[in-house]
């Protein structure tokens, strides 16, 4: 039977620590860190009560950004909504442009072609490293190494958006899937110049985990920080990373094994202990699983066309019926859930934002922590608000 | 994983009051769902998220979905007499299917690596009885999901911990994820409301009482 009988989360009423006769040890401080704070990553705020440094209480505020992305949906037709899911999480455009992609295949019965698969694989994992390339720099900074760790990883993250940008045009909105397959193909240059990417990238990790793998600051700072039990991380709903850091081996690549995932070797880097230094060091060696994907991608791409001919973008009417298709974006599980009436606007258009899940322990890691914690287990969690907020 | 007919076996044998239904989905790769009533929702989800062979412990997705009041048209043949003679006439039939709000459950299993299955509650009606019991004592996930439902949809989850808008402000009215919600154009923030916008702000306006006219 399973473990956890119920998670409720914990009560609002705190009080300060007492001492031995009863009576209150100094007063509560109740704080709004945020909405414009340089660590929340974006317009997020945190209502938190400290006791001295200590968090006794922390309350996650959002929806400044809200611009109920689910009711636009609803009132465009499919096709037009594709650029909007790169708005979703703007790091990541392209594996929120395959999910939706996926999701509206399911909905219709499209086919992808070979080659557009491998693409999509290639896309997807250049995202992933960049994501967490960035992730890593801006939780550096968030530990207080202002500036030149960041920039490192910016630096890398900027030579795969020039790819992006190169075929589809943008470096972060690049609007590149279509249902049926993608929107223009790679040509060999493009190929050869990935490959010197992809190959240079370990060099690059390696140099920034001589940095930061051992480093004795980011010791101290992360490890037994922010702990997330393995039962807490699955009734949560946690997923992506943070949920195979607490030591869950849950990874939609493996498990749905959608797009082409099942051809390719690569394993999932499952953690332990379930604090930040786990969830960085998950990151790190998915990092490492990319390349070793996009290493054989790029190998065995086919040549072939990247669109289903008989695949229709205009006047895109699926039949009645509802779907929900769901991938491993870099920061957990995004799913789609589609309701089609028959009519060129989907009935229902829902997107699961893996980060605004993510952020539902938030409380139960940060208490008892110090607040400049706080702040680190936030950055470790990976939000990004304009998927929060939506 | 069992299918659905055999978890709705199992599921009335396991609670002989609760009512399951097996819902089609005309999309051929998409799930069926089980739509059960809201009386016995806890129990049920509770059921499918113990039970050693389903063992669904990861709700991976809560959403709701808004079904406003639809009118049926249905063609019958009426037997008429016109003008002494008798004559088959076709006559509209008109059905009205009351609306209802309906709250979507994705449920996977982390331990067993299988899903998912489809959870649906629905209210009574859209206005007063929108009452559904929470699932968030089972799954902790669904805590800020089902936040959002009731701040976009106005379904009000019973025995949910903290149920407080989300993403709109606490001073919000209305929901507008609903299908008959007024879009607002910007006269919330037009001091001198003219014009077409004053046209649309009127729509926001409560009713003003009438005047009495004195004697």
């Amino acid at each position: 039977m399973n473990a956890v009988a119920a998670m409720p989360p914990k009560s609002f009423e705190v009080k300060p620590k007492l001492d031995e006769s009863g009576t209150p040890i100094g007063e509560l401080l109740e704080i709004s860190m945020g909405p414009h704070h340089p660590s929340t990553h974006g317009v997020f705020r945190m209502d938190v009560v400290l006791d001295g440094e200590t968090v006794v209480k922390l309350k996650p505020v959002f929806g400044y950004l809200h611009r109920n992305h689910e009711k636009i949906g609803e009132n465009i037709s499919y096709l037009a909504s594709m650029p909007y899911t790169d708005r979703l999480d703007y790091f990541c455009s392209m594996t929120n442009n395959w999910a939706y992609a996926l999701t509206v295949e399911k909905l219709a019965g499209l086919a992808v072609p070979e080659r557009a698969e491998y693409i999509r694989v290639i896309m997807a994992e250049l995202t992933r490293l960049q994501n967490h390339t960035c992730l890593i720099g801006f939780f550096v900074q968030d530990m207080g190494a202002l500036g030149t760790p960041m920039m490192y990883a910016f630096r890398e993250r900027e030579k795969i958006l020039d790819l992006f940008e190169s075929v589809s045009g943008a470096r972060m909105m690049c609007n590149y899937m279509r249902f049926g397959g993608v929107r223009v193909d790679v040509n060999d240059e493009w190929i050869a110049q990935t490959k010197k990417v992809v190959s240079d990238y370990s060099k690059f990790l390696d140099e920034f985990g001589t940095f930061l793998t051992e480093n004795e600051i980011v010791l101290a700072r992360t490890q037994f920080i922010g702990v997330m039990s393995k039962e807490l991380a699955v009734n949560a709903s946690i997923t992506g990373p943070m949920l195979r850091a607490a030591g869950v081996n849950y990874d939609l690549r493996k498990v749905d094994k959608y797009g082409i995932y099942s051809r390719f070797n690569f394993q999932v880097p499952v953690g332990e202990h379930g604090d930040i230094y786990d969830r960085y060091m998950v990151r790190v060696l998915e990092m490492r699983e990319s390349i070793k994907i996009l290493e054989q991608a790029l190998r065995d791409i086919p040549a072939g066309p990247v669109m289903d001919p008989k695949s229709k973008l205009r006047g895109f009417r699926p039949k009645p019926g509802e779907v929900y298709g769901r991938v491993e974006g870099p920061k957990g599980e995004l799913g789609f859930y589609l309701i089609s009436d028959g009519s060129p606007n989907p009935y229902r258009y829902r997107v699961r934002p893996p980060s605004f899940v993510n952020l539902t322990i938030l409380e139960d890691m940060c208490l008892g922590h110090r607040i400049s914690d706080a702040v680190v287990i936030l950055g470790s969690v990976d939000i990004v608000l304009g998927e929060v907020d939506r | 994983m069992e299918t659905l007919e055999q978890i709705k076996v199992r599921l009335e044998v396991a609670l002989p009051s609760a009512k399951v239904e097996i819902l089609a989905n005309e999309c051929a790769l998409g799930e069926r769902s089980l739509l059960v009533d809201a009386a016995s929702g806890f129990a049920m989800a509770k059921f499918l998220r113990d039970d050693t062979q389903l063992k669904l412990d990861f709700c991976s997705n809560v959403t709701g979905v808004d079904w406003p009041d639809k009118e049926f048209t249905e063609k019958i043949k009426v037997k008429q007499t016109v003008d002494g003679v008798e004559k088959e006439v076709e006559d509209v039939k008109k059905t009205v299917r009351p609306g209802y709000l309906e709250v979507v459950y994705h449920l996977y299993s982390m331990a067993l690596k299988h899903g998912p299955v489809v959870l649906r509650l629905r209210t009574e009606n859209r206005a007063d009885k929108t009452h559904l019991p929470s699932l968030t004592p089972l799954w902790r996930g669904a805590e800020f999901q089902e936040r959002e439902v009731f701040d976009l949809y106005g379904v009000i989850f019973d025995g949910h911990p903290d149920l407080r808008r989300i993403l709109m402000w606490d001073e919000f009215d209305g929901f507008p994820m609903r299908r008959d919600y007024i879009a607002p154009d910007d006269f919330e923030y037009e001091p001198t409301p003219h014009d077409e916008v004053l046209v649309e702000a009127k729509k926001h306006y409560p009713v003003e009482p009438k005047a009495e006219v004195k004697a």
